[in-house]
């Protein structure tokens, strides 16, 4: 055993690309499964969010028209990252999940594999979700999804990492940008997986992580005029129904909350891309 | 300007109508009295009463939720997917056969020039159903999984600017996909609605599977707010979606809602002008512009501004306004006094805000209500009548330098239901197409619609499709693969 002593981590929000402290100044202890110190972890707050908002907006643009291709190779080049990082997400899930380590190796596998399968769907969706469409005149009529724009999502609350992940890559497979609010209790692999996307070409302000309470900015992200969507799946039970009410205020698409958190090793199917997609429809003429 | 050339009137006959000096709910496949006060329903082009029509209460619309609930578990749910097909193929033959008779009610209870009734609501609300009509028995096929179900009971709210063609579009696809319906038609507009629960008997659709409940807010909120309506489909104002998306908070139910719009039509420096022209009057004077996806402002690139704006204002001075039933009609009636004064509002504080109004020369007949083509030039994107729905025949004109100011001049809007391109060039057609944050782009073209072509909003427009494949996500559940 060698007597070096660790360097250990500073827990920082992940917003536009940079890892800033809360500009709070505030931070909360985060505990292991078993009660023990972990870490202090950022406490974001409200300014925090409308900066992560200024920032998932800025991005949108560059990265909603970025090739599916670009977009798809990007979502496998945050798989690889974390692979590479494998160890120390197993470490930060059991930790806080309180699970052994061969399950925790098993979760943080899915996550990886999860980043690889929405990578692959970024050049299918259109293909699968467009059309055209015959229409009883002269023109080439057709539909194709586009995103959202900017979405906030309140992440699982139990699994920090894998439904993290789930709830993550769809949005950004579809082109939107992410304003995130992390597991409450758990938020450290949300850390290190900023790190993981800030090195995976990942541009700055795609996604935006904010560990803190949901329960507390949840409702500035709902009801910002600036957030085009909410998913609320991480949203504390008794709060879900006044973010849908203040999400309705300017027209939110919202992922209402699941009676309880699913099981995030099952088949992700579409329907998380596809809540956070618009279809639009070109009327282009026919003619000689 | 002088009226160009003389037309002798031609009115279509209102003979081919009967409208009953009252009517009903239709509820279970019969019409029966509505508990609330009766509303009366005026021909808005010469504010002569049509008919008493019955207020659906709470209680009311209590009894048609239960109607459609029964007509869903016992015979609409469970009969064989092919005859609910054929029964919409029946509704929608009927529709074909009726088609004058609905052309001119429509335009006496709603304003509209016999044309548009005649060419464009009634034929296309055929349509749909005919195109419905052949989903009802392949749902499989629609990419929404092997066996996706139904919601069970639709609660709809449709508006007063396309009545039957509103009603065809959410009724449709509700009932292919094995849904049921209470539909709440517009508090100015029911008789196209009540027609149609006619047609439903005529076609023996079984009693309870369309339930039309007339009445104003109140009523329509009663539908919204019921607690065994599974689904609700809205179309109308922004403000009425919010509500509406309030109330369902924290319920299973599922929402599609399609709302306002300020739609950009672009008109580039190469496009052919005079086809322009017929597009942007297609685009804002199509239904007294009583259009959510009206094109109503005209964005004009710099150089050709007064070539358009001058061609434009030739244009409109031989646009024909008058009794929406004479064929030669070209805008009819402002659909209510209502309005008509939100109309007037709004043109009021966009003169006041410094833009420039400008109307052609032309006479308005004494009764019913009446609003002049309206171009308003000088406009700057902060003013009201750039930014307000105005739901009028009235546009608002823009300027551009460059094709990237056009795009951010379209986009700088809390909506996003339509917009349109004017260019010669294919490849700008498609590049700024892509850029518009809009469910529903026309190029050379403007205010087309198809069954088959999903149509809907991006932002505050709303959320979910009417039309084509997509169009019937908002009516089924997606089934695990």
């Amino acid at each position: 055993m060698s007597d070096r002593l660790a360097v250990r981590k500073t827990y920082k929000l992940y917003v536009n690309g940079a890892f800033p402290r809360s500009e709070s100044g505030r931070t909360y202890e985060v505990a292991d499964a078993r009660g023990a110190f972990l870490a202090n972890a950022a406490w974001a707050s409200r300014k925090d969010a409308r900066d992560a908002v200024v920032a998932a907006r800025a991005a949108f643009g560059r990265w909603s028209r970025a090739t599916a291709y670009n977009r798809g190779q990007v979502l496998y080049r945050v798989a690889e990252v974390m692979e590479g990082r494998h160890a120390q997400f197993c470490e930060e899930v059991a930790a806080g999940e309180g699970l052994s380590s061969g399950r925790a190796r098993a979760v943080v596998d899915a996550a990886i594999d999860r980043w690889v399968w929405y990578a692959g769907w970024t050049d299918k969706l259109a293909a699968v979700l467009g059309s055209a469409n015959p229409v009883a005149g002269p023109f080439f009529d057709f539909s194709l999804p586009e995103p959202t724009g900017v979405v906030a999502v309140l992440a699982p609350q139990r699994s920090s990492l894998l439904g993290l992940v789930s709830v993550l890559a769809p949005v950004l497979a579809g082109g939107n940008t992410a304003v995130v609010v992390t597991s409450h209790r758990r938020p450290l692999p949300a850390v290190t997986l900023g790190e993981v996307l800030a090195t995976s070409d990942v541009p700055g302000g795609v996604v935006n992580l904010l560990t803190g309470d949901a329960g507390e900015i949840g409702p500035w992200l709902a009801e910002h005029d600036d957030v085009d969507a909410v998913d609320l799946t991480g949203a504390p039970a008794d709060r879900a129904l006044e973010l849908e009410r203040l999400a309705a205020g300017s027209i939110k698409r919202v992922l209402r909350p699941p009676a309880e958190e699913p099981d995030w090793t099952a088949d992700p199917g579409t329907s998380r891309m596809t809540r956070f997609l618009e279809t639009k429809t070109v009327w282009h003429p026919k003619g000689v | 300007m002088t009226s160009l050339f003389e037309y002798a009137p031609a009115p279509e006959s209102r003979s081919i109508v009967d409208i009953a000096p009252s009517y009903g709910l239709f509820v279970d496949g019969e019409f029966v009295d509505g508990s609330g006060e009766p509303m009366k329903t005026v021909n808005p082009a010469t504010e002569e009463v049509l008919s008493e029509i019955a207020v659906g209460t709470e209680a009311d619309v209590d009894r048609a939720v239960k109607a459609a609930r029964r007509a869903h578990t016992r015979v609409w749910g469970p009969m064989r997917p092919a005859d609910r097909g054929k029964y919409l193929f029946r509704i929608a033959r009927i529709l074909q056969e009726r088609a004058r008779e609905f052309a001119v009610l429509e335009s006496l209870d709603n304003g509209k020039p016999i044309r548009e009734s005649r060419d464009v609501d009634v034929p296309l609300a055929a349509a749909h159903f005919f195109y419905h009509a052949g989903w009802a028995d392949k749902l499989s096929y629609a990419g929404l999984g092997p066996d996706p179900r139904p919601h069970g009971v639709a609660g709809q709210v449709i508006p007063w600017n396309f009545p039957l063609l509103m009603l065809a579009w959410k009724v449709a696809p509700a009932l292919a996909t094995g849904n049921t319906v209470v539909l709440k038609p517009a508090e100015t507009t029911p008789l196209s609605a009540l027609l149609f629960a006619e047609v439903c008997r005529q076609a023996d659709l079984p009693p309870g599977v369309v339930n039309v409940v007339t009445g104003a807010g109140e009523t329509g909120r009663a539908v919204v707010e019921h607690d065994d309506v599974d689904k609700v489909a809205f179309t109308g104002s922004t403000e009425v979606g919010r509500s509406i998306a309030r109330a369902v908070a924290g319920t299973r139910k599922a929402l599609t809602l399609e709302l306002g719009g300020k739609a950009a039509n672009i008109v580039f420096d190469d496009a052919p002008i005079d086809q322009a022209v017929e597009g942007i009057v297609r685009g804002i004077f199509f239904n007294q512009g009583h259009v959510c996806c009206a094109g109503s402002r005209l964005l004009v690139q710099e150089s050709v501004h007064d070539e358009v704006i001058a061609s434009l204002q030739r244009r409109i001075g031989t646009l024909r306004v008058g009794d929406p039933l004479d064929k030669n009609t070209d805008i009819g009636a402002i659909n209510s006094a209502e309005q008509l004064a939100r109309i007037r509002e709004l043109s009021e504080i966009g003169e006041a805000e410094g833009a420039h109004r400008w109307q052609p020369a032309c006479e308005l007949p004494d009764r019913g209500f009446w609003f002049p083509p309206t171009v308003f030039t000088d406009v700057s994107p902060a003013h009201r009548i750039a930014r307000d729905e105005v739901f009028g025949p009235v546009l608002s004109v823009l300027t551009f330098r460059t094709p990237d100011e056009a795009v951010a001049k379209a986009n700088n809007t809390t909506y996003g239901l339509s917009a349109g391109i004017w260019t010669e060039k294919g490849s700008r057609i498609l590049a700024i197409a892509d850029r518009l944050r809009a469910g529903v782009v026309w190029a050379n073209t403007f205010n087309q619609f198809d069954p088959t072509s999903p149509f809907g909003g991006y932002k505050q427009s709303g959320y979910g499709r009417e039309g084509g494949r997509h169009g019937l996500a908002a009516y089924l559940k997606e089934s695990a693969r």
